[in-house]
């Protein structure tokens, strides 16, 4: 991608703007991340450094206030991903009741290993940490969706109907 | 039977939108509130109510509010923490999933005691589609004349919005989250001075959980006092708890603070016994930071009295056999559970939240995560044991905010109880064959 492709369309840049309006005056910093958020998602899911600089432009920031707060929260890519971003949380709760049987699985059919992208480059999959879906676990984020109480079976079709939909995973 | 106030409405179809809340009794604590209440009383109530923070620190809210400074001309702020992340912890999602207009209410006459004329929830970037069914509840509060300007002809004006963070499980301790709410790392900073007295942009604010806030719309609805002979003495009103692992009906339950821990582990109305009919082998009661617990010592204290789920009870016996009530995350393991291996993904995952500010959680976490690897390889030695014990105990109470704690003690405690399956897995490292995807844990070390 090249930095001339990276502009927001004006309907963006004036909800980016509405948003840094939100806090009081002198403080629209506070609306870095959220706009991190939109940047990711409108310019190929993750944060390339032309990206982080052009958000820096748009938000009157110094580039490093950027680079600093993007590198530092495990919601921001600082790499390439695959369209869709397959999650699945791997901490205690997700462990007791299956996870490493829904990784396990997943590697297998997508013949990939945590943290690779498979070679058509659709799918990513990464091991994260607690979701806040313990009582309903093992489970996986794909975007903003939550599957929950996931089965072999389950994983399955949904692997399908990712493919199916060519699905881009977006937190927004 | 169950006393419920936060999702005593958990059975009505949608409850979740604004006409639905109303016709259920919602919004009538605010109009009481603002029309009839001065802020001072409100505070009043909720002192009296002895309502203790939800988040997991357990600190009495109404003392918490009347610290916070009210300097002349300078603005308040009311931040509600939804950021959730201590392992084992769903319930504030529960809530704000199911009854976003709870939160919104109580956000509103939180607000209002406080002084706050703006005030923000900060959830986590992982629940963004619940940040969307708040941002649609607070369009119909705002519609209806909950929010705004001049709410319900009282003279007091708010406005609320919703910020979403972008993962990261430090953000959860209020510095931290104060920072991330201003567009920064969320590094936790140092105190004092406290968010009451400079807190978000530098001015007095207060910080609450999800269920804390929602807690004050019963409150004021029944009264601080009658809200007060709900649950133990030092314990009142009810509490949610996330049950999850190895029982029969994980989820988020509302309970009276003080009933029995074997009744929320083996009764129907909550958890439903262990599954598979195994035996319980430990709970980690309160999140994963706090102490794990073995099997005889969750269900009863060190003296034989049977264990309660409230604060001080569970609390009995101080670290050495004792726990916290922390966050109400209640984490269950059968006997075929490797306490070792679920040590690890405790220790992984505070290495990987660790913030990086200060060197004892730094370079702690990572230690600790590194040696139960190496025993879990089966390169063990005995003196590894006694490595984890020192570095949790350098760890602990020498950093800024307290990961380092929550990082510390759970290392601590499965050592203290189960010390002997440590030393299993290094005298026969055979057994560790035993653990369900034990190659894993090698293919990790060995990389």
């Amino acid at each position: 991608m090249t930095t001339t492709e990276i502009q927001f369309d004006s309907e963006t840049l004036a909800l980016v703007n509405n948003m840094m309006k939100r806090y009081p005056e002198g403080k629209h910093k506070s609306a870095l991340i959220p706009v991190l958020h939109i940047a990711q998602a409108e310019f190929g899911g993750w944060l390339s450094v032309p990206t982080m600089d052009y958000v820096a432009s748009v938000m009157n920031l110094k580039p490093i206030e950027v680079y600093e707060v993007a590198s530092f929260y495990s919601m921001f890519n600082m790499h390439p991903v695959g369209k869709c971003l397959i999650e699945v949380c791997r901490t205690s709760s997700c462990w007791l009741r299956g996870a490493e049987d829904v990784i396990d699985h997943i590697e297998k059919r997508l013949n990939i290993r945590v943290g690779e992208t498979s070679a058509d480059g659709m799918f990513t999959l990464k091991a994260v940490e607690c979701l806040g879906s313990c009582g309903t676990a093992p489970m996986m984020q794909v975007g903003a969706d939550y599957h929950e109480n996931l089965t072999i079976e389950k994983v399955d079709t949904l692997l399908e109907k990712f493919k199916d939909e060519n699905k881009q995973s977006r937190y927004c | 039977m169950s006393k419920k106030l936060l999702l005593k409405n958990d059975h009505i179809e949608g409850i979740h939108t604004l006409p639905i809340y109303r016709a259920n009794g919602g919004y009538s604590v605010l109009e009481k509130a603002l029309k009839t209440m001065s802020p001072e009383a409100i505070l009043e109530e909720v002192k009296t109510s002895g309502l203790r923070g939800r988040g997991g620190a357990g600190f009495p809210t109404g003392l918490k509010w009347s610290f916070l400074a009210k300097p002349e001309g300078v603005p308040r702020y009311l931040v509600c923490n939804a950021d959730e992340s201590e392992p084992g912890t769903l319930k504030d999602r529960y809530l704000m999933e199911r009854h976003p207009h709870i939160l919104i209410e109580g956000m509103i006459v939180s607000s209002f005691a406080l002084g706050a004329k703006t005030s923000y929830i900060y959830i986590r970037g992982e629940y963004f589609y619940i940040a969307r069914i708040l941002e649609i509840a607070i369009k119909e509060a705002y519609e209806a004349g909950f929010l705004g300007k001049n709410i319900q002809g009282s003279g007091y004006d708010l406005d609320l919005y919703v910020q979403v963070g972008a993962g990261a499980y430090i953000c959860g301790e209020e510095t931290a989250l104060l920072e991330s709410l201003e567009g920064k790392r969320g590094n936790p900073r140092i105190k004092p001075p406290f968010p009451a007295i400079a807190g978000l942009y530098g001015c007095p604010t207060v910080v609450n959980n999800v269920e804390t806030i929602a807690a004050v719309v019963p409150i004021l609805e029944m009264g601080g006092a009658e809200y007060a002979k709900i649950g133990t003495e030092k314990s009142t009103g009810t509490k949610l708890i996330s049950a999850s692992g190895h029982i029969n009906k994980p989820g988020v339950y509302e309970i009276e603070l003080g009933i029995p821990v074997e009744e929320f582990i083996y009764s129907e109305e909550y958890c439903g016994g262990i599954s598979g009919g195994k035996k319980l082998k430990a709970v980690v009661a309160g999140g994963s930071s706090v102490p794990i617990l073995p099997a005889e010592l969750i269900l009863k204290t060190s003296a034989g009295e049977p264990r309660m789920m409230s604060y001080e009870s569970l609390g009995d016996g101080g670290f050495l056999t004792g726990t916290m009530l922390g966050s109400g995350g209640f984490i269950v393991m059968d006997e075929d559970t490797s306490i070792v291996k679920n040590l690890y993904t405790f220790a992984r995952f505070y290495h990987h939240e660790s913030c990086g500010q200060c060197s004892p959680c730094r370079e702690g976490t990572g230690w600790m995560e590194k040696i139960l690897l190496k025993i879990l390889d089966g390169r063990g030695d005995m003196k590894d044991i006694d490595l984890l014990w020192d570095i949790q105990s350098k760890i602990e109470g020498k950093t800024i905010c307290p990961l380092g704690e929550a990082a510390a003690w759970p290392v601590a405690a499965a050592i203290r109880h189960f010390r002997s399956e440590f030393e299993e897995y290094i005298q026969y490292p055979e057994k560790i064959r035993d653990i369900k995807h034990y190659y894993r844990l090698q293919e990790t070390a060995t990389a």
